[in-house]
Formats: structure tokens, C-alpha cells, sequence
């Protein structure tokens, strides 16, 4: 109890004190994600909008496709990446310059893509298919072209699409399998919230530990707060 | 005023193997109201969703405005001259106006103040012009959505049971403007009802669908008072015909 105590004492004077060190795991972990974010949002709106507004063969075998993608295990997907990026895997010996190498910030954020892009489309996918599927034909009869019907249908279910993004995001931060073994956990480059915590409680650092498990936290609850106020604003 | 801006011929339209309308020939004409009478499942929705080109025939021409209509050949300018108020209004979840002024911003246009205020008096919604859409009664609803139907300025207007189930006082209004509407713009009205009296006091020919074909195409007046088919006099005098 009394470590603690001192540790939640010392990690928050870390934290207001600007340590450097720690700042700079938080910026990190604030870049690998925010960019994963933005490419996974880029990715899934579009294709869960796709998804939920058209009847297509083969529909359903896609859908229980991104449900399954939903629950992927970031250790799994570390393995995937990590056989994808590896030197002797399938895409590193291409030298294609658009395929990172592994044990750099950009292999984490193809990790995170993948793992997130599941869950924006899924969630965007049910946001959309919760419109009134009578809006749409009311909508091409006063003339809106197919891009305008769905630009007009994911507006209408905004609060999904941004609570999609938001569980992406919660998905991603929290996430340490996959950056672990994609990323490597190296200091002052690859090192984020998750993989620094292990690494401190390993070492025995239980006040930098506490410093970094709460900026976790409070990114988490502030996450999940977001998630819960707009889901009730949309009821 | 006899121009012809639909053309029918040996329509059919067919849904899981039922054919669910056959018509051997059908004109409209610019300018008229024509109200598609019959009981339920006679086709009427089905023609009105041909007519607003959301759907094709699967079988014969139907042509408007001389351009036979096929799917990926009417341009969208075209498809834009005609649009449907349907039965249970699907409002946006924004304010009235915006709801109204919808069919501008499709069309890249600027909204057009003035038009917005001159539909809301016509509507009696002024004073809720900026209320959110889904605060509306369902007879309030359905006139923003005829405001918003009438904003494009459409060449044929679809009515599919506008009125089926609001109070006296809504279907009165939405009668007034449409019947306004169609002697001041000359807009072509087709409306569906099962409301013989409203086909009556709004339409001036009347078509009788029965299962999917048409049993009588005729004016107003010969249509109710000396109907050729022994199936429409039926039908006129309220007795069910199947």
C-alpha cells in the first residue's frame, strides 16, 4: 500500500514536473496512434459505410469478417506484422520504400491499423445501418446522386461514426502485444504508455510505473467518457 | 397542354417471380393531376417508384420526356425534375429549414431565403422554421416534406398517400398547396390514393389499378359517374373488388 502510495505521489509530481522522459513516451504513444487513428478512420468509414447501406453476394461472409477483425488479438497481429515487415518475411525483402522496417514507429502504426480499422468499420457499419433505410430512397428522390445519399447517411449517424473512432482509439492506446513486438519497446523511439509501463514494473521503477499507468488511465477514462456521453446524446 | 411526358407500354415490373404490375398502356400528360386509385397491393407504389425512376421495369418501355427509361441511361438532371412526398415522411436530423432546403444543396445551389420563408408560410411552419425536424407532429413532418419536394421546383410531382393517416386539417392543407401548386406552376401531379374522395376532389383523370393493371383510365367526372368497367363502379361505390 505504501508503495503505492509514494509512487502515485511521485508519478504525479514526474508528470506536472514535465519529466522529460516521460513526456516524451506520452508524445509517442499520442503519434503512433493518432496516425493510426487518422489512417484506420480513412480506411473504415468509407468501407463500413459501404457495408452498411449495400446489399451485395457474399455480404454476410464479410461482415462476420470485421466482427472477428473486432476481437483480434494484438499479439496475433504483432505476429502478422512482424512475419509481413520481418527481413525474411513476405513483404521486407521486397525493398519496396512504402513497406517499413520493423522495430520503427511506422511498423507500430501498421499494427494499429489493423487492429482498429475492424472496429471503425464496425461500428460505422451498425451506425449506418441504424438510419432509416427508408431515408436513403427519400433521398435519391429528391434527386441526391449515390455519393451524396451516403455522405447524407453518415452524416445523419455521426455520433456512431465518431463513437467508432473513439473505440478505435481506446483499442489502439491501451494496446501492448502488438507494439511490443513490432516496436520493440526502444528508448527514446519506440517506446509508448504500455510498453514503458512493463518495462518500469520490471525494473522495479513502481513510481514511474504509477506516473505512466495513469496517464493510461486517464486517457482511457476520458476516452470512454466521450464514448458514453455521445452514445447517450444519440438515443 | 396535351403533351405527353410518360409514355407506358407493356410495363412490368416483377418481384420474386410475382408479377406485381403489368400495364399495357398509360400516358401522362404535362400539366394534370392524375390520381392511381386501387386497393392494396394493386401497384400504385410500385408505378410511382418507376415513375421517379428509383426502380426499373423488367419488361416493356416507359419513357419520359421521349428518353426511354433504363437503368444508368437517365441523366441526372432529368432524374432530378421529378421527386415523390411518400407516405411516412424520413426527415433529416437537423432543423426545418435545413430539411427543406436539402434539395438546393444537392443541386449546388445557394439557399434561396426568400423561396424557404414563401414554402414555410405556405406550410403554416414559419414559426418553427428552426426547430429540430424530429420535434414535428407527423402532419407537421409531412408538410416540410412536401416543402421540400416543392423547393426544387419539380416538373412532375409523385404523391405516394401523402394524406393516408393525418387529421382533416393536414390533409386540407396538403391538398390546397399541391392543387395551388399545379394551376400556378403547371407541375405534373400523380397521387396515389385509396381515398376515392380525395381522387375526386383533387385529380383530373383518374386511373384504376387492379392487380397491377390498369382497369380504366378516365376524366374525373366519367370516372365517377359513368365508369365503363363494371369493376370501377364497384369500386367507386365503395364495395371491394378483387
Amino acid at each position: 500500500m505504501e508503495v503505492l502510495w509514494q509512487g502515485l505521489v511521485e508519478g504525479l509530481r514526474l508528470l506536472f514536473r514535465g519529466d522529460p522522459y516521460l513526456w516524451q513516451i506520452i508524445g509517442r504513444s499520442a503519434q503512433v496512434s493518432g496516425v493510426a487513428l487518422a489512417v484506420s478512420a480513412v480506411l473504415g468509414i468509407p468501407l463500413g459505410a459501404l457495408l452498411g447501406l449495400t446489399r451485395f453476394p457474399g455480404r454476410r461472409l464479410v461482415q462476420a469478417l470485421v466482427y472477428t477483425g473486432m476481437g483480434l488479438p494484438p499479439v496475433v497481429v504483432g505476429l502478422l506484422v512482424y512475419l509481413l515487415l520481418s527481413r525474411n518475411g513476405i513483404l521486407g525483402p521486397l525493398n519496396w520504400s512504402w513497406v517499413p522496417e520493423l522495430f520503427t514507429p511506422a511498423a507500430m502504426i501498421w499494427a494499429q491499423v489493423i487492429i482498429a480499422t475492424p472496429l471503425v468499420i464496425g461500428f460505422t457499419m451498425a451506425a449506418v445501418a441504424g438510419v432509416d433505410p427508408e431515408l436513403s430512397r427519400q433521398l435519391a428522390s429528391l434527386g441526391a446522386t449515390r455519393f451524396q445519399i451516403t455522405w447524407t447517411v453518415l452524416n445523419e449517424a455521426r455520433l456512431g461514426v465518431l463513437v467508432s473512432l473513439i473505440a478505435g482509439l481506446g483499442s489502439i492506446i491501451s494496446e501492448v502485444g502488438a507494439v511490443m513486438m513490432v516496436g520493440g519497446n526502444i528508448e527514446g523511439y519506440t517506446r509508448v504508455l504500455t510498453t514503458a509501463i512493463m518495462l518500469e514494473t520490471r525494473r522495479g521503477n513502481f513510481d514511474f510505473a504509477i506516473a505512466l499507468g495513469l496517464v493510461l488511465l486517464l486517457l482511457s477514462f476520458a476516452i470512454n467518457l466521450a464514448m458514453t456521453q455521445l452514445q447517450g446524446k444519440g438515443k | 397542354m396535351d403533351e405527353v411526358l410518360y409514355t407506358l407500354e407493356n410495363v412490368q415490373k416483377r418481384y420474386a417471380g410475382r408479377t406485381v404490375l403489368a400495364i399495357a398502356q398509360l400516358q401522362i400528360r404535362r400539366g394534370e393531376i392524375l390520381a392511381l386509385v386501387g386497393p392494396s397491393g394493386a401497384g400504385k407504389s410500385t408505378l410511382l417508384r418507376l415513375l421517379n425512376f428509383l426502380e426499373y421495369p423488367d419488361a416493356g418501355t416507359l419513357a419520359f420526356q421521349g428518353l426511354p427509361v433504363v437503368p444508368g441511361a437517365v441523366p441526372l438532371a432529368l432524374r432530378r425534375q421529378v421527386t415523390t412526398v411518400f407516405q411516412r415522411p424520413a426527415l433529416l436530423s437537423t432543423t426545418v429549414t435545413r430539411n427543406i432546403a436539402y434539395g438546393l444543396r444537392l443541386r449546388g445551389q445557394r439557399d434561396a431565403q426568400t423561396e424557404i420563408a414563401h414554402l414555410l408560410e405556405l406550410i403554416g411552419l414559419t414559426e418553427l422554421a428552426r426547430a429540430p425536424a424530429r420535434a414535428l407532429s407527423g402532419g407537421e413532418a409531412q408538410r416540410v416534406a412536401l416543402a421540400r419536394a416543392l423547393i426544387i421546383q419539380p416538373t412532375v410531382l409523385l404523391l405516394d398517400e401523402p394524406t393516408a393517416n393525418l387529421d382533416p386539417y393536414n390533409v386540407g392543407l396538403i391538398e390546397t398547396v399541391v392543387r395551388q401548386r399545379n394551376q400556378e406552376a403547371g407541375t405534373t401531379v400523380v397521387l396515389v390514393t385509396h381515398n376515392v374522395f380525395q381522387a375526386r376532389r383533387l385529380a383530373q383523370r383518374v386511373v384504376f389499378l387492379l392487380n397491377g393493371q390498369v382497369v380504366e383510365a378516365a376524366d374525373t367526372p366519367t370516372f365517377f359517374t359513368a365508369p365503363r368497367d363494371p369493376r370501377t363502379a364497384a369500386f367507386v361505390r365503395g364495395e371491394m373488388v378483387y
